[in-house]
């Protein structure tokens, strides 16, 4: 209808839930409830619409499926949605958490409850879009579209210290940003568009190369985050409310590496090929450094913040390994970690909602009064810190596999990550949840309720799928892994043999 | 048949782990042990077909993963190795189940222990059935899951949350490796899975492989960066802290997975590795030189421990050096032959000190003990049959297959079998010695115990080896944990225990000593080729099995030689002369401190790896993120931008004349800009 497809449908949904939200008169309890039930209705209608879209994917190529192009700007700069099997797993992933995100938010937010859904509702419009735009512009305008929410999320639900963080969550993004902007008119100037089909086909000289390349790094590497530009993020967590710290480390982050693989990589290969050894240092000082930050960290939230950076380390290191098994790893880890650490700051969530307080100290004994709390925590951090079974184990594995084939100093460093997330991971737990029950606070400490079990249920239950038949999600991306690469080679090729013809 | 082996124990977790609650401990006990016994017979079917007959297979299960050329199945290689450890792992665990009913029996948690029991023997089943590298990582990693939980059963214990962090770390340490290993193997071999390694091994003998800068033998950097996981998961010297403190754990556990059946994963990953291990000359000389200072090293400390489940927790470490030592010089047969025996003895040996401590009320404390042979004599009859094992008196399990080890090393003719042989035929003596030093001091001698006042059994009259205990030292810790564990404890009289627990002792007793005669001649005599089928790989210029038969007359006599002079002198030592051991440690302290301190390995490494690691994690936490980071970045600019925005402030008169100064200097600079640009 309209020639609208079924992209712009997931663009849309969202809006018209969250205008339909807006007209609600009052702030009576009613109103309020109307508010959550029609957010919920909302993105459980986006998950579906999307799980259509997933039927209707083709995992055998690696073109760009479902594409609808419409005039927007100029002739040149159009409004083109498309996905492939890069971006439609990270859609999916967007859509799946989304109700999670509003379930979380069911009785923990007591004011300014209409806007709060609003925001969230036009936040997953915006990450929708970043990952089906066909048009660089288009990408840069969700990109950025998507900072404004989540800064209101932090700024105005936030906890104590949340002006700083949603400042600093502002300021160091935008930064990054600008640079990405001007690169993209640079790159309109020499290809003359900018449609992402057509400037995966064109070749940039060398030099545009590796200025463009670090301009989108410098926004790439702030959103990831990749050390040390990561600082944002831990105090971003620590303020957001719970669902807020879900969809930053759910999707958010997701957002850089995705820019990688569909911008850097493919557009600038020479480039990524030149700059791999640094991605690779920072990969490695992420995985090392910020595993050590995390074991001596006080709070729980951000203990897991910068296990996230952690393991946003692999995902680069993974993608600059530049084969099959890095790549796929990397994009694998992604979804993977979307997973997990959506439900380790849901577990957080919990008992945050309980005992209003993050810090460490503050518990110990959980399992006593909360067994069935302690089941899931245990099964979150056991995919956290990779075991075999659990997905995070599969990315993990594959994207340090794509290291070792790559440089094995990389895979060796990076190695220690499987030693030292072992101790900040379980060490965590013991705090928490072992030990007797001995503060009088948490004497009177429920167990999971019906909503919550519902809650983690299907994220644990896809936790372990994708642990043991990783195959769905894995299958998606081979075809444009191996699209990508033979691109890449022969990029490379005509460079060396370009070089080799001028001596 | 396969199928029901692997996956009937994860069924038993899933009722008794997800249900547990709804159905009540006692049907959570008999769903998993019913389970789990239907598998000990399947497997021992297996066991004869495979390994009497021709039924070596593979079973696809479904597939992993499919990575460009990197493909993973779930399958089960099903040979002569497989099929006995599927007898080793399913056996003893259905023991273990069983025994546990009666060990556990006052334990609200039961459903979850009886879960996680099954939880193990899937994980370990999953390993020792893979047919990939990969496979065998996830058990691999699993029993270190089930190890974890189950070391940690007792979460209100400090001390027990401690040693199941302590044991999951020091594993992963391992498993780095072992993680490195598997990538070198894949970068050679281009797969994963051994059916696409084994044939091609000796294309890649003379290989040449760059890690980490260095260029190596391509099969020796692989070979050592396995075994690095073996050493982890097999507690060998250096990695092996974790496993007497693994000891927190119930003792059940300690019988089945620290020392049956998960610590003997190394050395099963070695044996099954043997095609690759064979061209790999200088890995098979470290696997015997670390093996033989873990089986000397061991059995120093445990000659002065007084707790009766760490005792035969050094036991085991020393234990699985000698199988390392046997698989190093080349008879791998020997190794997991001593691995399929020792399975029985030890496991005997753990589930009848649990007895004891069950009879004692939960005091492991040997020093307040003494005297039981009356109150408990069935206990004390497995626990004598388990040491003759142990320390290879002649006819019984230990006789044949620690024995054969020691006359492998000695049949190697290579200095890192001569050093192997040493230090083996010094740890026959002092296991002898320890085991017997532990019988005595458990069942003969004067009661020490029945008083209550275990604060003050330090000045008992009998107490031996008088020294003042360190108290913070951990071998003093139990005796106050048996407070926490069940609280009662006293003035009771030992009681034997139940026929539940009883009978999987006699089971067992029948296994450590007939085991050795049984099966000698398949695992390591003129059976051999038809037994193993070639799933023990040698290459055609090993000829170490027919050496052993060629040895000098003394060799073979003399670890019963050894065995004898251990139990002299442990008998003089503890029966004859009972203040002997005092005066010993009184006349050396620094050694007795040493050796009870286990070698001060725990301080060490606490002193060059965790605090480090702490410190080093706070400095980049303050300093590096706090100070430096975000005091140059954020911090620093919106300090500056406040400043400049100051000074903004201070510019802004509001006079007409301020501003317009202003606008006459930018509009000068402009048109300066301009008139250089046109210039150029």
């Amino acid at each position: 209808m309209f020639g609208f497809g079924i992209l712009s449908g997931l663009l849309i949904l969202p809006l018209v839930g969250a205008a339909f939200i807006l007209t609600l008169r009052g702030d009576s309890e009613a109103a309020r409830s109307n508010a959550r039930w029609a957010a919920l209705a909302t993105t459980i209608a986006t998950f579906l619409l999307s799980l259509v879209a997933w039927a209707r994917f083709d995992t055998a190529t690696a073109s760009f499926q479902l594409v609808e192009s419409h005039a927007w700007l100029t002739e040149t700069i159009r409004f083109k949605l498309g996905v492939d099997g890069f971006s439609m797993p990270l859609i999916l992933l967007t859509t799946f958490l989304m109700p999670f995100c509003i379930l979380a938010s069911w009785e923990s937010i007591g004011h300014r409850v209409k806007e709060y859904f609003v925001a969230f509702l036009v936040l997953e419009t915006t990450m929708i879009g970043v990952f089906c735009a066909l048009d660089l512009v288009l990408f840069y305008l969700f990109f950025e579209a998507g900072l404004i929410p989540m800064f209101l999320i932090i700024g105005i639900w936030g906890g104590k210290r949340r002006i700083y963080a949603s400042f600093k969550f502002f300021l160091y993004t935008l930064l990054g940003s600008v640079l990405m902007l001007l690169a993209i008119m640079a790159m309109y100037w020499q290809a003359g568009t900018t449609d992402i089909p057509t400037l995966l086909a064109f070749k940039f000289a060398s030099n545009l190369q590796i200025w463009l390349w670090l301009a989108f790094f410098a926004s790439f590497a702030v959103k990831m985050p990749m050390w040390p530009v990561h600082t944002w993020l831990p105090d971003a967590h620590v303020e957001a409310p719970t669902a807020g710290s879900v969809i930053l480390a759910g999707v958010l982050l997701k957002m850089g590496g995705y820019g990688f693989i569909r911008v850097s990589l493919p557009m600038f290969p020479e480039a990524s090929e030149y700059f791999a050894p640094l991605v690779f240092a920072l990969s490695i000082i992420a995985i090392v450094y910020t595993s050590l930050v995390a074991l001596m960290q006080e709070d729980i939230k951000k203990l897991i913040a910068y296990s996230s950076v952690a393991h946003m380390g692999f995902v680069t290191m993974g993608l600059f390994a530049m084969n099959e098994q890095g790549i796929q790893g990397a994009m694998f880890t992604m979804i993977s970690h979307g997973l997990v650490s959506g439900a380790l700051f849901l577990c957080v969530g919990v008992i945050y909602d309980r005992m209003h307080t993050r810090e460490i100290k503050a518990y110990g004994g959980l399992v006593n009064r909360m067994p069935i709390y302690a089941v899931v925590f245990l099964i979150l951090t056991m995919a956290n810190v990779a075991l075999p079974g659990t997905s995070g184990f599969i990315g993990e594995f594959l994207t340090l596999m794509g290291a070792f084939r790559s440089n094995t100093w990389v895979a060796f460093f990076a190695s220690t990550g499987v030693i030292l997330s072992a101790a900040y991971a379980l060490w965590l737990y013991r705090r928490v949840v072992y030990g007797p029950l001995e503060k009088p606070a948490l004497q009177g400490i429920t167990d999971l309720n019906r909503r919550e079990i519902i809650t983690f249920a299907p994220l644990i239950l896809l936790i372990i799928y994708y642990g043991v038949q990783p195959g769905p999600i894995l299958d998606a991306f081979a075809a444009p892994t191996e699209a990508l690469l033979n691109n890449v080679q022969a990029a490379l090729a005509t460079v060396k043999t370009a070089a080799v013809a001028a001596h | 048949m396969y199928h029901a082996i692997v996956f009937l124990p994860l069924v038993g977790f899933l009722i008794a782990g997800l249900f547990g609650r709804v159905l009540g401990a006692r049907p959570s006990e008999i769903v998993t042990t019913a389970l789990l016994f239907v598998a000990a017979v399947l497997s021992w079917v297996s066991f004869i077909q495979v390994g009497f007959g021709d039924g070596a297979t593979r079973v696809q299960v479904a597939q992993w993963m499919s990575v460009g050329d990197l493909q993973v199945d779930w399958a089960f290689r099903i040979d002569t190795l497989t099929a006995m450890m599927l007898v080793v792992v399913n056996t003893v665990s259905a023991l273990v189940h069983l025994y546990s009913i009666g060990y556990m029996h006052e334990d609200p948690h039961r459903p979850r222990f009886f879960a996680y029991l099954s939880l193990f023997t899937f994980a370990m089943l999953m390993l020792v059935t893979a047919d990939n590298l990969v496979q065998m990582f996830f058990g691999w990693e699993g029993v270190g899951l089930a190890s974890y939980l189950l070391i940690g059963f007792w979460y209100q214990k400090d001390s027990a949350n401690a040693a199941a962090i302590k044991a999951f770390i020091v594993n992963r340490v391992g498993d780095f490796g072992f993680l490195l290993g598997i990538f070198t193997i894949f970068v050679l071999f281009g797969g994963v899975t051994f059916d696409s390694i084994f044939p091609r091994v000796a294309e890649f003998a003379n290989a040449r492989f760059t890690f980490l800068g260095i260029e190596w033998h391509a099969l020796t950097i692989a070979c050592l960066l396995l075994f690095m996981g073996a050493m982890g998961k097999s507690a060998q010297f250096l990695l092996h802290t974790w496993l007497p403190d693994a000891m927190e754990g119930p003792t059940p556990v300690s019988a089945l997975i620290h020392a049956a059946t998960m610590v003997t994963a190394g050395v099963f990953m070695v044996a099954r590795l043997s095609p690759v291990f064979e061209y790999a000359p200088a890995a098979l000389t470290v696997v015997t030189v670390i093996g033989g200072i873990t089986a000397f090293f061991a059995a120093t400390v445990g000659l002065v421990q007084n707790d009766i489940k760490r005792v035969i927790a050094y036991s085991t470490c020393s234990q699985l050096g000698y199988m390392f030592v046997g698989l190093g010089v080349g008879a791998y047969g020997a190794g997991v032959f001593h691995l399929f025996t020792h399975a029985f003895f030890k496991a005997l040996l753990f589930l009848g000190a649990g007895s004891v401590i069950h009879a004692m009320h939960h005091e492991q404390d040997m020093r307040h003990m003494g005297a039981l042979r009356r109150y408990i004599p069935f206990t004390m009859a497995m626990m004598l049959i388990g040491n003759l094992a142990l320390t290879g008196f002649p006819f019984t399990a230990g006789y044949y297959s620690k024995d054969a080890i020691i006359e492998a090393a000695y049949a190697a003719h290579s200095s890192a079998g001569s050093f192997a042989f040493l230090a083996t035929v010094i740890a026959a003596l002092m296991t002898s010695f320890y085991s017997w030093r532990l019988f005595f001091l458990t069942f003969e001698g004067t009661a020490r115990w029945g008083h209550g006042h275990h604060g003050h059994a330090a000045h008992a009259p009998h107490d031996h080896e008088g020294v003042e205990h360190d108290e913070r030292s951990r071998d003093v810790e139990p005796a106050h944990h048996a407070q926490h564990e069940h609280g009662h404890h006293g003035d009771h009289t030992p009681h034997e225990s139940p026929l539940v627990m009883l009978l999987p002792l006699v089971v067992l007793a029948i296994g450590a000593l007939v085991a050795g005669a049984v099966f000698h001649n398949a695992f390591i005599g003129e059976g051999y080729a038809a037994f193993w089928k070639g799933a023990l790989f040698t290459r055609p210029e090993n000829h170490i099995l027919e050496e052993m038969h060629h040895l000098p007359g003394w060799v073979p006599l003399l670890p019963s030689i050894m065995m004898a002079l251990g139990l002299a002198l442990a008998y003089y030592m503890y029966i004859v002369d009972a203040k002997q051991p005092a005066r010993l440690a009184a006349d050396h302290p620094i050694l007795y401190r040493f050796l009870l301190n286990k070698w001060y390995f725990d301080e060490l490494y606490d002193a060059i790896f965790v605090r480090p690691a702490m410190a080093v994690g706070r400095f980049f936490w303050r300093t590096g993120d706090q100070r430096i980071i975000d005091g140059l970045g954020p911090d620093g600019i919106s300090a500056r931008v406040l400043d400049v925005t100051r000074g903004v402030v201070r510019v802004q008169t509001g006079y007409v004349y301020h501003y317009a100064f202003a606008m006459l200097i930018g509009v000068a600079a402009l048109v300066t800009f301009y008139l250089f640009r046109g210039a150029h």
